[in-house]
Order: C-alpha cells, then sequence, then structure tokens
C-alpha cells in the first residue's frame, strides 16, 4: 500500500490525493456518493463498476456524460459531480 | 487513423490475451483491443494497490511478448465487413482485420428490487472493480448479496482492502451449495481455490437461501444507503449497512457479434436462458466468417474454459487448426463445470418478483415497472414510454426485463456505446483491406 | 364469416391511421383498426415531430395550416410533449435570405406568424450557431410533438368511443366493403388505408415510393439548442428528387436532448443505419451547428417516409373501387399534417363539403 505514486485532482473544487491509475470514480467516492441527478432528481452512484451502466457520469475538464469508473484519473484534473446542483 | 491487423481481438480478459497470444504465437500481426485502460478483463482488472494474481501476470507477460500490440481505451462503436469503428480518447480511429475474435466477456446481472438505485448500492462484481480502482471502502460495513461463487471472490477482494463484510446472502439454497461443493470434488483446482477462499474469508457469515428484499436510504445524506431487508428461511430481518454489493450472476456481452450478425441462441438444451450467447462451432467459428468468439461471450464458463476458448479461436483465427482441435477435449471438460455452476446457482422465482410497481426499472429515463404494464415487446413499451433509451442502451433495464420475463431486448444497432458525434461522423469504414491483410 | 361489421375499418395505426380512426370514433362511427405492429412504429417512430408549415406548395401549406390549427388543442396533453420551440430558418448569405420577404408574405397569406432575423438577433436566439450566418427567418409559434405517444393517444381514445382495435393483425386483401385479416377474420364496412409505406401491398394501382432517413439524437444538453433550426436550402433536399440528399435540421427536444436530421434516399430498401449517410448529415450539421462536434450522440435509427411521386398525400377514395379510401404518402410531413388529413377524410367519408379544397390530394391523379 505504500511507495504509490499520488494524482492530485479536484472533485466539486475539493482537493482529492488517488494513486496514479485509480479511476475517477474512486477519487469521487473520498468526496461525495452523489455522482448524479437521474432525469427525476434522484441521487445516484454507480452501480456496476465496468462501464455499462453509465451511472457513473460526471463532467470531467468540461466535458459532459463522461463515465467515471472508465477514466483513470490524470494530474490536474477538474472534476464536477451533482451533487452541487439543486435536485 | 486506421489500423489494420491479420487478427483483431476484442476484449483483453483471460480468453482475449490467451486468443492474442496463440493467434501471434503463428506469426500473426496481432491487436488486442480493450475499452478499459489496462488488460486484464473483469476477473484480472488491475488493481491499484495490490499484486496482480500469478496467472493474470504471466498471461499479460506471454501476451506482450509474443508482440502482441494492445490498444488501451478503445471502445468498439461500429462494424463493418472486416473494420470496426473505435472511439479513443484521442478520437475515432478505424481498426481493420482479416481474422475477429471475439472476446468480449460478460456483465452482472442486476435485477430491480425496492431502493435499489440508491447510492452505495452496486453489483457484486462492481464493487470489486470499484475498489480494485481505488474506491475507498476500508472500515465500510458491507453486505454482499445475489448468486454464485463470483460473491466469494468480491466479497475476498473487499475485506482484503480493509472492509467490514458483514455477511455474504446467497439466494441458492443450502442444499444446491453443498451438492456443488461436493462436485467440486472431481475439479482439484477449483476445489483448492474455494478452500483458499473460504479461508481468507474465516469469519465471514456465508447464508444460502436469503435474498435482498428492499433496500433502505438515510432521510439526510443524499438518500445513501443505510440499510437492507433480507429474506431468510427464518424471516425476515434488516441489517444495516453503508454498501450493498448484489449481483446476480454473469450474462455475455453479444451486442457487437449481434451488429455483425453473428447468430445467437438462449441457453442450452438443458437450461434455457433469457440472456443470449453467441452460437459457435467447434473451431469457435460464428455464422459469420472471418468472425471468432472465446469465452464468456460463447455462455458463461468461467475462468478455465475461457483460456481454453481463447487458445482455441487464437490459433483458429490465425489457421493453425491442428492446435485448434487438440485442445477440443479440455474445452469439453471446462464447460462442463459451466453447466454444473448454472444447474447449482439457478435463479429462486422469488428474485424475479421483487420489483414493487414504482421500483425504477430503466435507470437512465427513470421509467417505473408499472409504466411497463400492457406491453408485450420492447419496442413498444420504448417508444412509449423511452424505456431503454438512454446512455446504457438497455444493458440494464433490457437483461432485468428479460430475465424477469417481461420482454426480450431489442436488437443492436451503431453505436454500440454513447459516443461524441465527432466520433460517429467519421463513422464510415474505409475500403476493405487488401488480401495481404486477411490473416493465414 | 364472423359478421363483424364497422362504419369503419382504419388499416394502419401510425399517426394518420390513429389520427383518422380518432375522429371517425368521435364522430359516433363504429371503428375498427388494424395494426400488426406497434402503435405508431413505423415511420411515426422515426419522425422527428416537427410541425411545420412548408409554404412552398400552396395545397401542402393549405392543408398543413388547417391541421396546425388542430394541433394546438393539444398543445396541454402530456402525451403530445408539445414544446413550442419555434422554427428557425438559417440563411448562410445573402442569396439564401433573399427568399425571406416572399415565405414571410406566404405564410401570412395562411395566418402563419414569421419574422425575418438579422445575424445579431440570429446569435441573440442561438448562440451556438457557425459564425458568419447571414440571418434567418423566425416563426415562432412552431412546435414539436414526440409522435409515437400521440399516436397512442389517439387510438387510445378512438377505443374509449368505441373503437375495436386488432393488434398484431395484417390486412391482407380488400374486397367490396370488407377487409380479410391474416387470422382469417373478416371484418365489414368501408376501408381506410392508411399504412404508408406500405400502401403497394393492398393498393399496388397507387404508386408509392419508401424515402430513407437517418436521426441521430444525443444525451442531454439543456442549454445548447433553443429552437428547432432548419437551413433555408431544406426545402430542396425535402421536395427535391434527388436520390440522395442531406440537410441541416436540428431539433431541441424537451427532455434536452438534441436530434439530429435529416437524410434522404430513394434507392436505399435496407433499414440498417448507413454509416456514408449519417457522416454525411453530420458534416452538414457540424457546419452550421460546430458545437455539436463534442456532444455524446446516444443512438441513431432510420425510417422510411411514404412519398408519392408529386409528394403530396394521397387523401380520398381509391379510383374504381367503391368503399375503399386511403390516406398515405405524407412524406416528411405527417405529423404536421395528420389531424388535417383525417379531418378531410371524414368530411370525405361522410359526404359533407371539406374545410379545405380536396382536389389537390385526390388519389386519382396518380392511378397507374
Amino acid at each position: 500500500m505504500t511507495g504509490h505514486r499520488m494524482n492530485v485532482i479536484h472533485v466539486d473544487g475539493q482537493r482529492v490525493e488517488v494513486p496514479a491509475g485509480a479511476s475517477v470514480a474512486a477519487a469521487i467516492a473520498q468526496v461525495t456518493i452523489l455522482f448524479r441527478r437521474s432525469v427525476t432528481g434522484e441521487a445516484r452512484a454507480p452501480l456496476c463498476g465496468m462501464g455499462v451502466c453509465f451511472e457513473c457520469r460526471v463532467t470531467i475538464d468540461g466535458v459532459a456524460h463522461v463515465r467515471s469508473c472508465m477514466t483513470p484519473v490524470l494530474h490536474g484534473m477538474q472534476v464536477q459531480t451533482d451533487a452541487g446542483a439543486a435536485p | 487513423m486506421t489500423a489494420r491487423f491479420d487478427v483483431l481481438v476484442v476484449g483483453a480478459g483471460p480468453a482475449g490475451l490467451a486468443a492474442a497470444q496463440a493467434a501471434a504465437s503463428h506469426g500473426a500481426r496481432v491487436g488486442l483491443l480493450d475499452a478499459q485502460p489496462r488488460p486484464g478483463g473483469q476477473v484480472w482488472r488491475h488493481d491499484v494497490r495490490k499484486q496482480a494474481p500469478r496467472a493474470a501476470v504471466a498471461a499479460m507477460q506471454q501476451t506482450a511478448a509474443a508482440g502482441v500490440e494492445f490498444l488501451a481505451q478503445h471502445q468498439v462503436v461500429a462494424a463493418e465487413p472486416h473494420g470496426l469503428l473505435v472511439e479513443t480518447p484521442q478520437g475515432a480511429r478505424h481498426v481493420h482485420y482479416g481474422a475477429l475474435i471475439l472476446a468480449s466477456g460478460a456483465r452482472e446481472l442486476l435485477l430491480p428490487f425496492p431502493g435499489w438505485t440508491l447510492p452505495g448500492i452496486t453489483g457484486a462484481g462492481g464493487l470489486q472493480a470499484l475498489v480494485k480502482q481505488g474506491w475507498p471502502i476500508a472500515g465500510k460495513r458491507v453486505a454482499v448479496a445475489g448468486t454464485g461463487p463470483l460473491l466469494l471472490a468480491a466479497a475476498a477482494t473487499l475485506r482484503a482492502h480493509g472492509a467490514q463484510v458483514l455477511g455474504i446472502f446467497e439466494q441458492a439454497p443450502a442444499a444446491a451449495v453443498n451438492a456443488f461443493a461436493r462436485q467440486l470434488l472431481h475439479w482439484p483446482a477449483r476445489a483448492v481455490q474455494a478452500i483458499s477462499l473460504r479461508a481468507r474469508l474465516a469469519g465471514v457469515p456465508y447464508r444460502f437461501g436469503s435474498i435482498v428484499r428492499s433496500a433502505h436510504g438515510s432521510e439526510h445524506d443524499n438518500h445513501k444507503l443505510c440499510a437492507i431487508e433480507i429474506e431468510d428461511t427464518r424471516g425476515r430481518h434488516r441489517l444495516e449497512c453503508d454498501h450493498l454489493a448484489v449481483g446476480y450472476g454473469l450474462l455475455p456481452n453479444v451486442e457487437l457479434a449481434q451488429l455483425l450478425g453473428c447468430a445467437l441462441a438462449y441457453g442450452t438444451p438443458e437450461y434455457a436462458s433469457a440472456h443470449p450467447h453467441v452460437i459457435v462451432d467447434g473451431l469457435l467459428r460464428t455464422s459469420v466468417a472471418d468472425v471468432y468468439a472465446a469465452g464468456e461471450a460463447c455462455g458463461i464458463g468461467g475462468l478455465a474454459a475461457a483460456r481454453v476458448e481463447g487458445l482455441i479461436a487464437g490459433h483458429a483465427a490465425a489457421g493453425a487448426t491442428d492446435a485448434a482441435i487438440a485442445l477440443q477435449p479440455r474445452r469439453a471438460k471446462e464447460r462442463r463445470f459451466a453447466a454444473l455452476l448454472a444447474k447449482h446457482f439457478a435463479l429462486d422465482s422469488r428474485v424475479h418478483d421483487l420489483a414493487a410497481p414504482q421500483t425504477m426499472i430503466c435507470r437512465c429515463e427513470d421509467v417505473s415497472l408499472s409504466a411497463l404494464d400492457g406491453f408485450i415487446d420492447a419496442r413498444a413499451a420504448k417508444l412509449a414510454t423511452r424505456c431503454g433509451m438512454g446512455a446504457c442502451q438497455g444493458r440494464i433495464c433490457g437483461s432485468a426485463l428479460a430475465e424477469i420475463g417481461r420482454f426480450t431486448r431489442s436488437g443492436a444497432r451503431p453505436p454500440l456505446f454513447p459516443i461524441r458525434l465527432s466520433t460517429l461522423a467519421q463513422a464510415e469504414v474505409a475500403p476493405p483491406l487488401s488480401d495481404e491483410y486477411r490473416g493465414h | 364469416m364472423s359478421g363483424r361489421c364497422y362504419d369503419l375499418i382504419v388499416i394502419g395505426a401510425g399517426i394518420i391511421g390513429a389520427s383518422c380512426a380518432d375522429a371517425a370514433a368521435a364522430e359516433g362511427l363504429r371503428v375498427a383498426m388494424v395494426e400488426p405492429g406497434p402503435i405508431g412504429g413505423g415511420a411515426t417512430a422515426a419522425a422527428m415531430g416537427h410541425l411545420v408549415a412548408m409554404d412552398d406548395d400552396p395545397a401542402e401549406l393549405a392543408l398543413a395550416r388547417y391541421s396546425l390549427q388542430q394541433w394546438e388543442s393539444f398543445a396541454e396533453l402530456p402525451e403530445a410533449e408539445f414544446s413550442r420551440c419555434g422554427t428557425l430558418w438559417v440563411a448562410r448569405n445573402e442569396a439564401e435570405a433573399r427568399v425571406i420577404p416572399t415565405r414571410i408574405a406566404r405564410l401570412a397569406a395562411a395566418d402563419v406568424e414569421a419574422h425575418a432575423i438579422d445575424a445579431q438577433n440570429l446569435y441573440e436566439l442561438e448562440p451556438s450557431l457557425a459564425p458568419g450566418l447571414h440571418g434567418g427567418l423566425l416563426v415562432p409559434r412552431e412546435a414539436v410533438v414526440y409522435p409515437p405517444r400521440m399516436a397512442r393517444y389517439l387510438v387510445q381514445r378512438a377505443q374509449s368511443h368505441g373503437a375495436v382495435l386488432f393488434a398484431g393483425r395484417t390486412a391482407k386483401q380488400l374486397g367490396r366493403g370488407t377487409a380479410t385479416l391474416d387470422d382469417g377474420t373478416q371484418l365489414s364496412g368501408p376501408v381506410l388505408v392508411a399504412t404508408g409505406c406500405a400502401l403497394p401491398a393492398l393498393l399496388p394501382q397507387l404508386p408509392m415510393r419508401a424515402r430513407k432517413g437517418h436521426l441521430v439524437i444525443t444525451e442531454r444538453y439543456p442549454d445548447v439548442l433553443h429552437h428547432q433550426l432548419l437551413e433555408l436550402g431544406y426545402a430542396d433536399s425535402a421536395h427535391g428528387d434527388a436520390d440522395s440528399s442531406v440537410a441541416f435540421n436540428v431539433q431541441p427536444r424537451p427532455t434536452g436532448q438534441i436530434l439530429i436530421g435529416s437524410s434522404r434516399e430513394f434507392s436505399a430498401t435496407d433499414a440498417a443505419v448507413s454509416p456514408a449517410m449519417v457522416q454525411r448529415m453530420l458534416a452538414r450539421a457540424f457546419e452550421f451547428m460546430p458545437v455539436l462536434r463534442d456532444l455524446q450522440a446516444l443512438r441513431t435509427w432510420t425510417g422510411f417516409r411514404p412519398t408519392t411521386p408529386d409528394g403530396r398525400p394521397y387523401l380520398g377514395a381509391v379510383p374504381g373501387e367503391a368503399e375503399q379510401w386511403v390516406a398515405a404518402g405524407h412524406e416528411g410531413l405527417g405529423v404536421t399534417t395528420a389531424l388535417g388529413s383525417a379531418g378531410l377524410m371524414l368530411d370525405l367519408i361522410l359526404g359533407r363539403t371539406p374545410a379545405i379544397d380536396p382536389a389537390p390530394y385526390a388519389p386519382s391523379r396518380a392511378v397507374i
């Protein structure tokens, strides 16, 4: 568990450190469990963990609807979830 | 950007790695593509905090040493004869092939029940995958539920990462699981695996005939999961937990095969299935010329079946028919084990009836079960309710509706996954490759 | 003979058949409907659902105007998913903009409100449009609907007025005041055929071609697009006779999704998505709206527009046949003109003076 290179990214403006190779989903989970709001406003978070269900979609570096479980963290990424948005 | 391979393998799990290695061993130029950033598939998924299993490391090293080109983060979105349109983080790419091997693996069967959309509820393999990607789980109270040996593997990974596994709730009755365990005596390697898994899960309750009926969220904290209701032979009881990892087994990923026009079947003569698999012959050829399939795509068979089928398909696609035929007895043996799994972990009809009328079935478009009443086919329901029209393209709700006996899923259409419009705009695959690239 | 007698047997439950059945049932007629597939599952399901007055053919404009007035009564109906986004026709240059005054005058004569838009105004209305466009024509009262749900609503409303639906059944043969279904059921009464592209199977004497179209829909992007946008050259694509053509035609769905069209092909008979055609269509869309490039496409699909030789629908009696009527061949305007077509058909069937002149749509003009 030691000696891993760490990457710093921002989730909803909050600084998060994660091991290199970790997914954006894992980084988000350190900040919030609310990844997105469904079309009727329900709180949602990852379900399948393997890129099938699209419940983990967030905005990464300004690009909306990106699957966070399929995206490895890159140093300096800016991630936005629906946690801040009104239901 | 265009690439050409003699043999192109889709999916870099155990089947795909074996296929690529086998094909490359005959001198073929082999490409191995996967939507994930690293090879391994689901069962050998890279763990950012732990050492990979020895077999996985060996398979990846052999594949790399054989000169196979690994194409990471390549999501297949459309198909034409002898070519695939792929989306990568760098944009669209055309990948052409002489022969194609579909090693697209499986996904979890996720079934709706009241509360299943709450944050904190994942698939069983789903939570395992997330944790391997670095998801924080240490100290969290986790219930593992659903069916099959995958529950044990998932629980072991979660525990190794510091989770407090409250229990494993298997829907199959004790008698069925015990009968399965007795059969393991005929499969020594698997018996060793099972014993080692149980040892790593010492002290974790393993309950049979147990079904998660509903889940309940916190009124504050974004309705995050706080408790589940479990039904077993003694009645119903409530269990407080932070995570529920629940999966009802696996189903083959056949969308690309379907798009290519490969013939599909539902289950075997012994065991009917609501989910299609790719039909292959003894050389793992599909009904479409130059297209092979191996592993879970041909029906859920597990790791060992996937490995040997990958080898057969790789040899056959590279023209080494004798090498492929020599492995057929091994394949038959591994497939017998798959039949055992299907028999002993068959789903209890109670899990088909968990969803309440107001339970969301389509999580992309928020369509409830009652909204689907009165429809007899998926397309009519989709047109009227949007069920299955969302980003997952019905992979979750369509498979669940097929399993619970509502209606079968509609066919695949490009794009196979949502893609940038700029990628779709390049969707025309360049003219077919010349003969020099057409395999061996 | 099972002796089932009706005042009208409507064959086909797309938006046209559903509108006719609803109108007939509302008049108190005993109605039967025959539909082999899902309600609104053919061209209706593939349609954009844009309610638009095309003014280049006076007859088509008259029918559209008559129909659009009736659509207003569904503006609040949830099933219609009616969204009054308006239509904005975009001019790339001065030459294209020259037709705008003429079009405004033609639309005004049909009581359709329309305004010329200068370049500054154009970008205020749609900031995502490509720079360098000249201006446009805004038709603010036009709307979009969701056709398959609307067809379903109309069928259910007809059923609530006593209409009988023969679901999953195909009409195999028409006789004098009879229709025989594939399961042998015989229905008696006047027949109205509204089977769109499938018309030749029952009425081979009326020429009909299927004109393939592609559509792409995106994920939800609620702030990118506000009006249905079309290039002013759209009518050339829609009403021209080129074997294949594309035009810039994008629509904001009430969900926040963007629906992207449009393509037209006469020779394509295969329903599969054609990558080449999608590519051509998207290239056209990107010229007008470059921001589309980076949005996520969710799905693509195709459909076939039932197209008559002169582009106008057949609305009226089947020539030389007693008690046979036809309402089919609306090309890309079936949703816009469905309600008006039904009104016209009912007037003809019941022997009343139609609200608009039926002559331009008389099927007798086209008999082979």
